[in-house]
């Protein structure tokens, strides 16, 4: 096979979708972000009472009015009923973006010319607790038909791609908390290099049930202690943090070629210029003591941006509130940042929206996209008293309004596997 | 209408999200109603459920209407 030209090409987001537990879609959620809003309450959806953590961060479901989530305006309901929410979610974000970026592939060319990854850290977690019971209870002649193609991660892409057409790379990342970023990252990727013209990219997560809050209190990563005012139990950076808060939900973008975005006279937000990736290699769950590997993959994503990290504007953290990580983040960013510390504010936006796994890095490279649309960082919430102290401005409580025109975007996850995304304000000259 | 008939036909109206005068004895659950492979599969399941009865692969691959439906599922409920 002789090789396609190694060119790279430039890469633009065009769309933006995202369910989350501030609101649906994605001004609704920027606007409560902005406000200082908290996307945490107790669990309903479940009896939570014999759990240690017992709050999550909760998709607002309703009527579909006032930002609240109304699956029905997104999936048919009875095809809503042989998936789990992940997949819902997903396709809620994903129509979303295309909407926004207002891509409406018809012919073969332009269906063949866009592709979809979309992943998720866990997939149906909750439909697989399901029919486990429901196999033990009552045999494997009442096993849905239904249940494995509603489970796969990779049946979010999927769903997406079958709604619309989309005939490009059918891809999934699954890489825990790092799956949104890389998601958004090997899209990117694949425009550079030719393989698809424009990608649907981002993750979505439905772990907010009992297996799950159960499985995640086990590996003792949970708040526990704020059961009772649970909009403050996500709080990076606190010296009374003490784990993370579940979310749900999903965050698409529309990636594309500069070119093909220019054709067509689209409205660009920002270029994605860098992505970085590293392994741990040090342990299951705990994040390397030494930071060596955030460092190393926010240092790709710079040199493949092409910029110092000096040049840094906005960071928006990977901190989830756990004791350990987020200090050992913010050394390693303070380490990037060598004698340029007081460039950047880094916040962590899961103060407000909690933890969505493999869709956290998907809503932040959302979050950051705006933050340089807006020229503004958005506030960490709850850090009333540091842990540590540092010269980077970590925005406590409030948003500040800054110029924006390089942003960098960490995911760090189980297994040791980090993703940075670097993105900057649009210049047709580069 | 027979009981079996209208239980048959909430069951259809309800697994594959169809208008409920569209389900009509003569109605081929694939190429009238827009079933799948795997929605005839759970469709089948569902009948099992509901009249409490077990249908074998091959009779199942004998119902493709909604009056197949009925018609089976009166004898065996009978």
């Amino acid at each position: 096979m002789a090789p396609r030209s190694v060119s790279m090409r430039r890469v633009v987001v065009t769309g933006l979708g995202m369910v989350t537990p501030l609101a649906c879609g994605v001004e609704p959620t920027w606007t409560r972000l902005l406000a200082g809003a908290s996307g945490a309450g107790p669990i309903t959806s479940f009896d939570a009472s014999d759990l240690p953590a017992r709050i999550a961060c909760n998709i607002p479901r309703g009527d579909g009015s006032d930002g609240t989530f109304n699956p029905d305006e997104w999936m048919e309901p009875k095809e809503q009923r042989k998936v789990d929410d992940f997949i819902v979610f997903a396709m809620a974000a994903a129509t979303q973006a295309l909407a926004d970026a207002g891509w409406k592939p018809e012919s073969y060319e332009d269906q063949t010319r866009t592709g979809v990854a979309i992943g998720s850290g866990i997939g149906g977690l909750g439909g697989i607790y399901d029919a486990s019971l429901l196999l033990h209870e009552r045999g494997p002649r009442r096993l849905s038909p239904f249940f494995i193609p509603g489970r796969l991660i990779n049946l979010a892409a999927g769903y997406v791609s079958i709604e619309h057409g989309l005939k490009g790379p059918n891809h999934s990342a699954v890489t825990a908390c790092s799956t949104g970023a890389h998601a958004i990252g090997d899209a990117a990727r694949m425009i550079a290099l030719g393989d698809a013209d424009v990608m649907v990219a981002g993750g979505a997560e439905s772990a907010i049930n009992r297996i799950g809050i159960a499985g995640f209190c086990a590996c003792r990563a949970l708040s526990t202690g704020f059961n009772d005012t649970p909009e403050k139990a996500s709080r990076p950076y606190d010296k009374d943090r003490d784990g993370f808060v579940m979310g749900e939900g999903a965050g698409v973008v529309v990636l594309e070629d500069l070119e093909h975005a220019l054709a067509r006279g689209a409205r660009i937000y920002a270029e994605i210029v860098g992505y970085g990736l590293s392994g741990d290699a040090y342990h299951i769950t705990s994040p390397a003591e030494d930071g060596d590997g955030a460092y190393r993959c926010m240092s790709m994503a710079l040199d493949r941006a092409g910029i110092a990290a000096s040049d840094l504007d906005y960071i928006n953290a990977h901190g989830t509130s756990t004791p350990l990580g987020d200090e050992i983040e913010l050394r390693a960013v303070e380490r990037l940042l060598a004698n340029a510390p007081k460039r950047p504010s880094m916040s962590s936006t899961k103060s407000a929206t909690g933890h969505l796994l493999g869709a956290a890095g998907a809503i932040e490279a959302i979050f950051t996209v705006l933050a340089i649309r807006d020229q503004i960082a958005p506030p960490t919430i709850n850090l009333d008293n540091p842990s540590v102290e540092t010269e980077i401005d970590l925005v406590p409580h409030v948003a500040r309004k800054r110029e924006i025109d390089y942003a960098l975007s960490n995911s760090f996850g189980f297994g040791g596997t980090n993703a940075s995304l670097v993105l900057k304000r649009f210049q047709p000259a580069g | 209408m027979s009981d079996v008939a209208e239980r048959v036909k909430k069951i259809v109206v309800e697994h594959l999200g169809v208008e409920p005068e569209k389900v009509v004895d003569s109605a081929n659950f694939i190429e009238d109603l827009g079933a799948d492979s795997l929605d005839t599969v759970e469709l089948v399941m569902a009948f099992e459920e509901e009249f409490g009865v077990e249908i074998p692969d091959d009779a199942a691959e004998t119902i493709v209407t909604v009056g197949d439906a009925v018609k089976f599922l009166s004898a065996k409920s009978a």
